[in-house]
């Protein structure tokens, strides 16, 4: 499952980045990265942005971005 | 002594630099709002010290230029106030172990924030950071001021490291700092947290944002329209007007120098909007038409910088700017650059890929009209009705939209999907937006009324040197032909090059029909932009691409002046 798949209000562990070296850095930078808890806000409706939340912040990342964030719904 | 402030975007770094130096800069609720560095000087113990407000960057492998100007700038610096988000330790910490494992400079750092961690129910044992990190900690406010004395005393206790020991990975050992350092408490959820969540879901997120952009742009026009009619415009005709006329006398109407200062005068009182005299129309179109909207305009976007909207802004524009070849925090270049299109194309420096940045900054400089230009448009059309005032903004932004679509497609390169950080809303205080306000008041001042000046100087030395004429006789072919313009126009063409709000005011003397007066609007608002812009965008583009843009500008301003005009023919406007 990845975070485009996943339900809104849904929290999920993050399993892994499918992504190159500089996707994975710049992810890991806004502090969404691998092992991390990740509650995602919205992205159900529109094909806008996903806007997760992270410890306490929300981060928007763009659709192709989310569906290389590989999670496990909690 | 360099003193650098580092860390990453929207962590407050300016409010810091401010409060260290005394030096004003602007520093709002989102990601991205440094993109140029600014310097200050300050004073500790007997040192005096340069201290240097770098834009924010989340490590030190820049992934933007805006990141890049940052890292470049650290291997210059003497000291490193590494300034963190102590509401997002785990994230900040990234980029401060950088600094300590990977370079040998002194470092010090602030958890800056630390009144927000308390409400968001964050306990941080800073003693306890110290002494893993090993550089000393400081928590600081920089909105109040509190914990500033503190750093100030501290900055001797950082001392260089001994050696670089970069290290690959260093999330774990963050993971580690973090577990002995942080503990989080339950906490209820706020109004605020529940409309931070609120205003990113659709479908209320789409009712929420189109009610404050239509409650800002009212807001601003109602203030802008106030300040006009009851304060700018009877100080202008009561006070201003019969020193004026008395002048008028003393020079004698006519004379080289009442030309010159005073320009023409209708019977006993003076129409500013034709006369084109330095102390006249020079005077009232910086002061009585454009600083109201300046105001207005800057008091609002103030509000939604420091409340945290804009970035939900971007997300709601997402898919409209994808299709322009961009992604949804082009909003900010384009918003700044409704005020002033100088700082939107500074802004254009948060985009990664040259194509982005090729297309916001053509976008910018053909169809975002800024609030100079505006306000001049409505002097220019008001009177005539609110249906040709709006009729050009929405010509304007169809124009806007077109041109974005067909960039999109034949521009070579890549366009990145959104990646940002949301900020969380923040109550806006009313102390840091009343000091924006005026910071960029004072810009006005300093930077554009002399400007304006100087235009209004120009055409009449343009104008008693016979140069318009010559340039009216060479271009009235494409200026009465194509566009439906009297000849008489070129002048404000060619003092649009340097200010656009003069150019529009000087089709007014020119007693134009409805429909000319949209198609010269218009042309003015897209043809070349500004000194200041153009010199800006060369900087940022380079000349290859800036000559491509204004390839662009100049064919869709003789396209589009045609289609008007003789569009407007046929639908009898």
């Amino acid at each position: 499952m990845n975070l485009v798949n996943l339900n809104q209000g849904q929290s999920a562990k993050i399993i892994s980045i499918e992504g190159g070296e500089n996707l994975v850095k710049k992810l890991n930078n806004l502090g969404i990265k691998e092992g991390l808890t990740i509650k995602k806000v919205t992205g159900l409706f529109t094909h806008g942005p996903i806007v997760v939340k992270v410890g306490s912040t929300q981060i928007a990342l763009g659709r192709g971005m989310a569906a290389k964030v590989i999670v496990e719904a909690l | 002594m360099k003193v650098l402030l580092v860390g990453n975007p929207n962590v407050g770094k300016s409010v810091i630099f401010y409060r260290l130096t005394g030096a004003k800069v602007i520093a709002s609720n989102y990601p991205g709002t440094t993109v140029e560095v600014a310097k200050g000087f300050m004073r500790f113990f007997d040192i005096e010290a340069e201290v240097i407000d770098v834009p924010g960057t989340y490590s030190l492998e820049p992934t933007n230029k805006a990141e890049s100007v940052a890292v470049e700038l650290i291997n210059s610096a003497d000291l490193i106030i590494n300034v963190l988000d102590a509401t997002n330790l785990e994230r900040n910490l990234y980029l401060t172990l950088e600094l300590i494992h990977n370079t040998t400079k002194p470092v010090l750092v602030v958890l800056n924030m630390w009144d927000e961690t308390k409400h968001k129910g964050i306990e941080i044992d800073k003693e306890k950071l110290q002494e893993l990190l090993g550089v000393p900690v400081v928590a600081t406010c920089g909105i109040s001021g509190e914990g500033i004395k503190e750093l100030v005393l501290k900055i001797k206790q950082a001392k260089p490291t001994k050696e670089e020991s970069p290290q690959r990975n260093i999330w774990p050992e963050i993971g580690q700092i973090v577990s002995q350092v942080q503990k989080l408490h339950h906490r209820h959820h706020t109004f605020l947290d529940m409309l931070e969540d609120a205003s990113v879901k659709p479908p209320f997120s789409f009712f929420f944002g189109a009610a404050v952009v239509f409650l800002s742009f009212s807001v601003i026009r109602f203030i802008g329209e106030g300040l006009i009619n009851y304060v700018f415009d009877p100080i202008f005709n009561n006070f201003y007007t019969p020193l004026i006329m008395r002048l008028s006398n003393f020079l004698e109407p006519g004379s080289f120098l009442h030309n010159l200062l005073i320009g023409e005068v209708a019977g006993n009182t003076i129409d500013y909007g034709v006369s084109f005299g330095v102390l006249t129309t020079g005077l009232y179109v910086p002061l009585a038409v454009v600083l109201p909207y300046i105001v207005s305009f800057y008091l609002i976007l103030g509000i939604l910088e420091d409340w945290g909207y804009l970035p939900r802004l971007a997300i709601l524009g997402d898919r409209l700017f994808h299709r322009l070849g961009l992604h949804g925090y082009a909003i900010v270049p384009m918003i700044l650059g409704l005020g002033c299109n100088v700082p939107g194309a500074l802004a254009t420096r948060l985009f990664e890929e040259r194509k982005e940045k090729f297309i916001a900054a053509t976008l910018l400089a053909i169809a975002v009209p800024c609030m100079a230009q505006t306000a001049m448009i409505i002097n220019l059309l008001g009177k005539s009705g609110g249906q040709y005032v709006f009729g050009v903004f929405f010509i304007i932004f169809c124009l806007w939209l077109i041109l974005g679509r067909l960039m999109n497609i034949f521009t070579k390169g890549r366009s990145p999907e959104i990646l940002i950080e949301i900020p969380p809303y923040r109550r806006p205080y009313f102390k840091g937006v009343m000091k924006k306000l005026w910071l960029r008041i004072k810009w006005f001042f300093k930077e554009a009324i002399p400007l304006v000046l100087l235009g209004v100087f120009i055409v009449n030395l343009l104008y008693f040197l016979r140069v318009i004429d010559f340039f009216a006789s060479i271009f009235s072919p494409i200026i009465t032909k194509i566009w439906g313009l009297p000849k008489e126009a070129i002048g404000a063409l060619i003092v649009g090059f340097l200010r656009k709000d003069v150019a529009v005011g000087m089709l007014r003397p020119l007693q134009l029909s409805i429909r000319q007066a949209i198609v010269g609007a218009v042309i003015l608002a897209i043809y070349f932009p500004c000194a200041g812009t153009f010199f800006v965008l060369i900087k940022e583009l380079g000349i290859k691409d800036m000559l491509k843009s204004i390839a662009i500008m100049i064919a869709v301003a003789l396209s589009v002046g045609f289609i008007l005009n003789y569009g407007l023919t046929i639908a009898g406007v």
